[in-house]
């Protein structure tokens, strides 16, 4: 019997041969924590006794979930940060470089057959790039920044098509929502999940990432692809490392099978306060919105601010909405300037937030009010997400979430396909 | 000592946002002082019914989205001794066993507030004392067992100096 890509993977980190249900100790190639994890690493690490890291060039931590700092008791976890940062002699993004899930592959720091852990449960993002990675908590973490390893569980995979050519206006999030809403927040819990398809091979590498970005919602550990010549051509500009393409085998065994046409497919919306709680666009036409947000390691790289400023380019938002915007790294914030998309932001009424997290935390830049109705490009709708349970988060697509800024409801991008 | 079950009225895909949001994790450090606002955001009475010992029962999906360790370490410092549940997301389930909780699968659906539990691991089975009535649980796996035992992987690591599970 043939192999996954997660048992092929695991297993060459193993060294020997692993299947699905097998417990093994695993090298980690690179690992990280974020502002929200790092603060109990430190303090786990530090409980271990150990005093080096394994590897200081395969650990960062990065300040992005509420950066710059918008209270005291965050500042002394950035602090705390910076200061284990320095006696470890261990690489930092601070404030203002961008989110984690952006800055790890962008910044070269994983490459094809890699495995990586991070302790944010977003970290299944790079599997659009051919890399096992998965999020762990922060003690998980500490544990691999002392010893390099970690324990794994190989995971029974999933195997997803989407075939079709998504109509104009229908986006890689539209498809992961609609994925979301037939498999359900735990379908895929404990598993892996492999994307195949010829929607998938037409996407770009950007479109990617924001379904294996989104393989957490569905409980996965992982979102895997295979790696196309546009994912080695994008790795290798961004990454020194010699890429190690792993493909499945023809007849590896999955757990289940699921065939997704997306010729049809509207634009999704997920409606408070659940993620595979989605609907068409078209049926939620009567629901006002006070604030918009684009951004997240969901939907906050350059294509995704290209699409939304095609929207409003010209146009004024609503009055009644406050639309943010937060580009996932400094590296998309500086190309979208020069392309001319913050002044489009600006001008319509966006207000630009610094690289990072933004308001999708809840902590800072934008929290809502009592009874307030959001529509954002993030990948969770929790009640009290974005900082208080009294308000409704809805999420979309760039395209949707621009498209309803302009009419101050949530509304169908579809009516600006000229310019899309 | 007795175990009393603490059952949320919310029952399914339990979020990590709901056991501890957002909003105070970021502030609060002390665990002891972040497990007051637990479940804050969907039965804000909760917290204060917690009593040492008390096991926490939940549906399905238990712990399900951010990784945050605070979740579980919240619920310890609150006083839960386990969480019961008919399946929860995988990485709160490392987290659990990884600080010294003990989490055991089962079906919850007869098991009401304040009645009286008994665990036995070894046996595999959860016994709903008020009820008489007992309810097989998922095995827990060989690792699970041994990082209980030594009291959590960090202390796990320090005895063994790296990972010991044969």
């Amino acid at each position: 019997m043939g192999k996954t890509i997660a048992e092929k993977i695991l297993s060459n980190h193993a060294g020997r041969d692993l299947r699905s249900g097998d417990i093994a100790i695993c090298d980690v190639d690179f690992c990280f924590g974020q502002d929200g994890t790092s603060s109990i690493i430190i303090d786990s690490f530090n409980k271990l006794g150990i005093k080096k890291v394994f590897d200081r060039s395969k650990f960062y931590m990065i300040i992005d979930h509420s950066a710059p700092s918008p209270n005291i008791g965050v500042s002394e976890i950035h602090k705390k940060m910076r200061t284990f940062a320095k006696t470890f002699d261990v690489g930092m993004y601070d404030i203002g470089c961008g989110v984690c899930h952006q800055l790890v592959p962008q910044k070269g720091h994983v490459t094809c057959g890699d495995l990586v852990l991070g302790a944010d449960s977003h970290t299944c993002t790079y599997g659009a790039i051919n890399v096992f990675s998965t999020g762990v908590g922060s003690t998980d973490l500490a544990i691999t920044l002392a010893s390099g390893k970690n324990w794994f569980r190989v995971p029974e995979t999933i195997k997803v098509t989407v075939n079709g050519k998504l109509p104009k206006g229908v986006y890689s999030k539209d498809v992961i929502l609609h994925i979301a809403k037939d498999i359900g927040s735990n379908g895929a819990t404990y598993k892996a999940v492999e994307f195949y398809g010829d929607a998938i091979s037409v996407m770009s590498v950007d479109a990617r990432l924001t379904i294996s970005n989104m393989a957490v919602e569905i409980g996965a550990k992982v979102g895997l692809m295979e790696a196309d010549e546009k994912v080695l051509k994008w790795v290798k500009e961004r990454s020194p490392k010699t890429p190690k393409p792993v493909t499945a085998d023809p007849n590896a065994k999955y757990s289940a099978s699921k065939v997704y046409d997306v010729s049809k497919l509207v634009p999704q919306v997920a409606k408070p306060h659940a993620v595979d709680n989605v609907s068409d666009v078209t049926e939620l036409s009567d629901v006002k919105i006070n604030q918009a947000y684009v951004g997240t390691c969901t939907n906050g790289r350059l294509e995704d601010l290209e699409i939304a400023a095609k929207i409003l380019k010209g146009k004024a938002i609503h009055p009644d909405v406050k639309f943010i915007v937060a580009p996932a790294s400094k590296e998309i914030f500086l190309e979208a300037a020069k392309k001319g998309l913050i002044e489009i932001f600006v001008k319509s009424g966006c207000t630009v937030v610094a690289a990072g997290c933004g308001p999708c935390v809840g902590t800072h830049n934008g929290v809502l009010a009592d009874g307030e109705v959001a529509i954002s490009t993030a990948n969770r709708n929790f009640k009290g997400r974005m900082g208080n349970p009294n308000s409704f988060i809805y999420l979309a697509s760039p395209a949707t979430v621009a498209a309803s800024a302009l009419t101050g409801k949530i509304s169908d991008p579809r009516e600006h396909k000229k310019k899309l | 000592m007795k175990h009393y079950a603490r059952r949320l009225k919310v029952q399914d895909n339990i979020n990590t946002d709901y056991v501890i949001s957002g909003r105070y994790k970021f502030k609060i450090q002390d665990p002891k002082e972040l497990a007051k606002y637990i479940f804050q955001d969907i039965d804000p009475e909760f917290a204060a019914r917690v009593t040492k010992g008390d096991v926490l029962v939940a549906g399905e999906n238990f712990g399900c989205g951010s990784s945050r360790e605070q979740a579980p370490q919240a619920l310890k410092q609150a006083g839960f001794y386990a969480v019961a549940a008919k399946s929860f997301a995988r990485i709160f389930y490392r987290n659990a066993f990884n600080i010294g909780l003990l989490l055991v699968e089962c079906d919850t659906d007869f098991i009401d507030d304040g009645d009286e539990i008994e665990l036995d691991i070894e046996k595999g089975k959860l016994k709903d004392k008020a009820k008489g009535l007992v309810f097989d649980i998922k095995p827990v796996p060989s690792v699970m067992k041994k990082l209980l035992e030594d009291g959590g992987v960090v202390e796990h690591f320090k005895k063994y100096g790296g990972f010991k599970f044969d």
